[in-house]
């Protein structure tokens, strides 16, 4: 198991080697000179020899990625050319809300998607599957920012349930923080809460023809027993895999939904960088989104090993 | 008296009938045998006992034991019946057991399931039962999961799960036969021994009259969902009153009539054959270790000849195979076709051209969606052009296979197995190549169907003076159709020789093993039945 | 008996409705959608604009078809880049499987996958500048890996089966045998997962319009309908609406049809029957 860790874990070294070789040369190699770039056409040359020399652009490419890597792992994402505050300041306070909304949408997610999903695999072929089958088919049809629009003009304009957008703040309270997070949390779960309980029921319909459930009839166990203690487990495998890409896509929504809500969130910064040519901000955010997603397939690569053991290897 | 008495049982899956009248008894403490081909319907019986039938089954009939009707019985009736008065194993015992939970859970939960011990009770009991399968403690920890075993093994840990309550009746559903000859044997005296301490009746469904022969005291034969024939098994295969018996016994003994057609020249040479493959690391940089798959292989195949290869499964007959079909590069030695260019991956395409190949599974040898012309002219390919008069040549070796030309503009889904074994004949025959190898050919074919595909064999064999590399794992087959044979273990050929007479007289004590290992009917038996019916 | 594939035929209209309705806004729609009307902005629905009017008084309807022509065509190109590229690609990695080019292709699928594509957008924009086409070429980026799968997972279990060992042995080489044997018994898969991704399509490029990434003003697209209706939402609610139905409707039909798609091409279901 721990030989399967290290394995993983220099996986997941080198993915984020070639990820960031792949963002710097984009951003930094690509557009010849940044910046010239960031200014703009109109920009005076004493300006533009200036943020050459504070982007430190006169050192060699290779250079440039090793002090921009080196400067990452020790938590310096260097300075935003428009906010003229360090990038890691400006990025951990919007983590501290499209984190939690991510992992807040997952949570919801599979705590719907499961049950859900079991329950349609045990009523294979009932009314109730039909119904929850076409819930889910129309479910993932949906665009998680349209639902997000209509769920602020049912919850927050018509019944004033919930505020139409706005995040308090965490010095403010847990509870309030939740709260405000919920719709946008709601809209982001459900089309992948479709997803994830087909994935399920389909994983769970396909342990049931395996030869082992069969076994386990024989021996006496009844279909409900053989579900919960065979069938379950093996489907838990597939289900894992689409969790972790589940992440990825949240992510994502997350980003855009903050549009709907007036979130601060990453999505504002990066698409405010993106207008403001602020590359600085926008590699390194970019460089953030994709570390997160290389470490949930990380960690998605260990649960697998706990949930299979033919892929830990005895005595190795 | 009787443990279990089966009346009138008749089976209809989504209007299809599947069995019809079927009735027996079985004994306590007897084992009982049930065979018949592919489709007869004799698992289906089994799963009907057991209830365990697909969806869209309907049943009639009665299934009596202790004078109560199990067909009458509630699911939650059945729950308690099954794995604690009646236990079964099936016929694949690489996916019977489940990958993610350890071989002592598994054997436990029989009882647990059944209120029959606490869990760490079970699991001293699952300890015992395992034992008692012939998996000991040492080696074999409650905690390793069913991919750290082999299949002889696993099918043990059934066996264990399945007597774990010691049920009256054992169903066996195949429990051999995707076994290797050797382990089958094990495995079947375990079930003999079983039968014997534990008193308790078998019910054992086989495709193979010999495994019947030598374990069963009743025996019932099926055609088509029906039960033909039935009595005491000596009696019965005996007299085999019945003409579907009559012919299973035939072609079961069937030995095609060979006329010998090697002539002394060498068509194909094996010399100091090596191959072995890395194995994943166990540190991180140490060496990888290697397996050795084929460890100096030597022989000579002559012109006409008929060359047996048999072993069992990770014996190396597979990547040997797969090097002189010219698919493998070998390590060390070389392989010549008569005695021209090595044969090896990388050979020019026309010196493929006498070498042809049958493989095992009639379905998977051909692609779906191309017609049978289309796919027995594909070694056309080697040939320097196309020939001009290739549908012409397609006919004509449907035609030599039993099959008439109009079966060249069908798709191969139309053909059955049989039918299709004689495509991959045509296809091997199509350029009229000097040697063509037969990969397991007869092996996942019915036993009348494969008397006549050996038939064949035979037959083109002396109409074209064909070399076979016959590799087969069945020990009858090679020996009704090879004059050679060759036993390989463990990557090495053990013992070569005139099949009759490695037959006769085994030298090499891993041969002896093997001939001892395989099923038989007592030749007495064999003998025409005396009150025989006209047929 | 063979069971009519009731969710092809639904998914088929649905889609079609929306497709003819992209063709048909090449050659006409009921207004000019640059045309703006301030005299009839925010209309609800009524008898000269069925689908009411926006805050320009630009026709709805017209807009909605328009952008039907741009959401289908990014997909569609987004489709075919993920398929011309992705294919090739997997079936070289079965061709090879277990060696270095297969290691190689796999590896570099992973860290695509490692990029969404959303991700891939804001790196693309952040240098090109926002775009349609930017946005076909981030979900087609997007897309490759996903096909490289797909055609590697159904080329492999092909690879196993005895036919491929006959055309081995009948001297033809991985190439020609990826092309005879392998791509026409995984086109279905090809196919179910080619209506899956044109439906994510659909899904990716209203989103990136949503936040700027994709065809830009004037061009009207149901993404960026839905971001300009959002902040009339109390007041003009069928702009917000509207568009969003448009998504699902489409998106509801591909998926139907591939669902249909699957069960009418699968031998496995078909032998059952």
């Amino acid at each position: 198991m721990l030989r399967f860790a290290l394995q993983r874990l220099l996986s997941l070294a080198i993915s984020l080697v070639v990820a960031s070789l792949v963002i710097f040369f984009v951003i930094e190699v690509i557009p010849g000179d940044p910046a010239a770039y960031m200014l703009g056409m109109n920009a005076q040359p004493e300006t533009v020899a200036a943020l050459r020399r504070e982007l430190g652009l006169d050192a060699g490419q290779m250079a440039r990625y090793l002090t921009w890597v080196g400067g990452m792992l020790v938590g310096d994402f260097g300075t935003s050319y428009t906010y003229r505050v360090p990038v890691s300041d400006l990025v951990l306070a919007r983590l501290g809300v499209s984190l939690p909304l991510t992992l807040y949408a997952l949570l919801l997610s599979t705590a719907i998607a499961f049950p859900v999903g079991l329950i349609a695999a045990a009523r294979r072929g009932s009314r109730l599957d039909a119904g929850i089958m076409g819930a889910t088919q129309l479910g993932i049809a949906i665009p998680n920012f349209w639902f997000a629009m209509l769920l602020v003009l049912v919850f927050a304009i018509s019944l004033q349930w919930f505020s139409a957008g706005g995040f308090p703040g965490w010095d403010r309270g847990f509870w309030i923080n939740i709260k405000a997070l919920t719709l946008p949390a709601v809209a982001l779960a459900l089309p992948q809460a479709s997803i994830l309980a087909r994935v399920m029921r389909s994983a769970v319909i396909e342990t049931l023809g395996q030869d082992y459930i069969r076994t386990a009839r024989a021996k006496g166990l009844s279909q409900r027993q053989s579900v919960l203690r065979h069938a379950l487990r093996n489907a838990l495998i597939p289900v894992l895999t689409i969790i972790g890409l589940q992440f990825a896509f949240l992510l994502a929504g997350a980003i855009i939904i903050e549009n709907v809500f007036f979130l601060p969130g990453l999505g504002r910064l990066i698409f405010q960088a993106i207008t403001q040519r602020d590359l600085i901000v926008v590699e390194s955010v970019v460089m953030l989104l994709v570390f997160a997603v290389i470490l949930v397939t990380f960690l998605v690569d260990l649960a697998y090993a706990a949930a299979d053991p033919r892929l830990r290897r005895r005595g190795a | 008296m009787s443990l279990i008495r089966v009346e009138n049982l008749s089976l209809d899956i989504h209007g299809t009938p599947i069995l019809r009248d079927v009735s027996f008894d079985i004994a306590p403490g007897r084992v009982f045998g049930l065979v018949g081909e592919s489709g007869s319907g004799k698992s289906m019986t089994s799963l009907a006992l057991m209830k365990l039938l697909p969806d869209g089954a309907t049943r009639a009939g009665r299934a009596l034991m202790d004078g109560r009707d199990l067909f009458a019985l509630d699911e939650g009736a059945m729950c308690g019946l099954r794995g604690n008065d009646i236990g079964m194993i099936f016929q694949e015992p690489m996916t019977a057991l489940n990958p993610v939970r350890t071989i002592g859970d598994q054997v436990a939960e029989t009882l647990v399931i059944h209120g029959a011990a606490r869990r760490a009770e079970a699991l001293e009991i699952a300890r015992a039962k395992l034992d008692r399968v012939g998996l000991d403690g040492t080696r074999f920890p409650l905690d390793r999961y069913p991919h750290e075993l082999s299949g002889g093994q696993r099918q043990r840990v059934c066996i264990a799960m399945a007597i774990a309550l010691r049920p009256r009746l054992l169903i066996a559903d195949e429990p051999t036969t995707a076994l290797d000859v050797t382990t089958q044997a094990q495995i079947l005296d375990l079930l003999r021994g079983l039968v014997a301490e534990e008193g308790m009746s078998l019910l054992l469904i086989t495709h193979d009259l010999a495994v019947v022969a030598g374990l069963a005291d009743h025996v019932a034969v099926m055609q088509s969902g029906k039960i033909v024939e039935q009595g005491p098994t000596e009696a019965l295969f005996r007299r085999r009153a019945h003409p579907y018996t009559r012919a299973l016994f035939a072609a079961s003994a069937h030995r095609p009539a060979r006329v010998p057609t090697a002539r002394p020249d060498r068509l194909l040479e094996v010399a100091g054959l090596r191959r072995s493959y890395a194995l994943p690391r166990r540190t991180l940089f140490g060496p990888a270790p290697r397996m050795e798959a084929v460890r100096g292989v030597s022989f000579a195949l002559h012109k006409g000849e008929s060359l047996g290869l048999v072993g069992e499964s990770g014996c190396g007959k597979s990547t040997l195979t797969r090097a002189i079909l010219g698919l493998e590069a070998v390590q060390a030695g070389h392989i010549r076709l008569q005695g021209q260019t090595p044969i090896s991956p990388i050979m020019p395409k026309p010196a493929r051209a006498a070498m042809q190949v049958v493989f095992q599974d009639p379905y998977g040898s051909f692609n779906p969606r191309w017609r049978v012309a289309r796919l027995v002219a594909e070694p056309f390919h080697l040939l320097p052009e196309w020939p001009k008069d290739a549908r012409a040549r397609v006919e004509q070796a449907l035609s030599e296979v039993g099959l008439t030309p109009a079966d060249a503009d069908k798709y191969i889904h139309e053909f059955s197995g049989g039918q299709r074994q004689r495509i991959a004949i045509a296809r091997a025959l199509i350029n009229r190549p000097d040697l063509s190898v037969l990969d397991e050919a007869v092996s996942a074919l019915d036993v009348r169907v494969r008397a006549q595909i050996l038939d064949l064999l035979a037959r083109l064999q002396e109409s074209h003076g064909l070399g076979y590399l016959f590799i087969s794992h069945d020990l009858h087959v090679v020996r009704a159709i090879t004059d050679r044979v060759m036993v390989m273990q463990a990557g090495e050929i053990v013992e070569e020789g005139a099949t009759e007479d490695v037959f006769a007289n085994p030298r090499h004590p891993y041969t002896r093993q093997l001939i001892a290992a395989t099923p038989v009917i007592p030749a007495a038996w064999m003998k025409e039945p005396v009150d025989a019916p006209v047929v | 008996m063979r069971r009519a594939p009731l969710t092809l035929w639904i998914g088929a209209a649905l889609t079609g409705v929306f497709a003819l309705a992209a063709v048909l806004s090449l050659l006409w729609t009921p207004y000019d959608v640059t045309a703006m009307n301030i005299g009839a902005r925010l209309q609800a629905p009524n008898a000269q604009h069925w689908f009411g009017t926006d805050h320009f008084g630009r026709d709805v309807l017209s807009m909605i078809m328009v952008g039907a022509r741009i959401s289908i065509a990014v997909a569609v190109v987004a489709v075919g880049m993920g398929m011309v590229l992705g294919v090739p690609l997997g079936l070289l990695a079965a061709a090879n499987r277990g060696g270095l080019v297969d290691e190689v292709i796999m590896r570099g699928n992973d860290l695509i996958f490692a990029f969404p594509a959303l991700v891939i957008a804001i790196l693309i924009t952040a240098v090109f500048g926002p775009s349609a086409v930017n946005a076909i070429i981030a979900i087609g980026i997007f897309n490759t890996p996903v096909f490289a799968r797909v055609a590697r997972g159904g080329a492999l279990s092909l690879w196993t089966l005895d036919y491929i060992r006959a055309a081995e042995v009948s001297g033809k080489g991985k190439l020609r045998i990826s092309a005879e044997h392998i791509l026409p018994n995984i086109a279905n898969l090809l196919i179910v997962q080619g209506t899956i991704q044109f439906s994510l399509g659909i899904l990716a490029e209203a989103a990136l319009s949503y936040v700027g990434l994709g065809a830009q003003p004037p061009m009207p697209s149901w993404g960026r309908m839905l971001a300009e209706a959002q902040t009339m939402i109390s007041f003009a609610p069928h702009l917000a609406i509207l568009p969003g139905l448009a998504i699902v409707l489409t998106v509801l039909g591909l998926n139907l049809m591939g669902d249909g798609l699957r069960d009418s091409l699968d031998p496995k279901l078909r032998r059952a029957r």
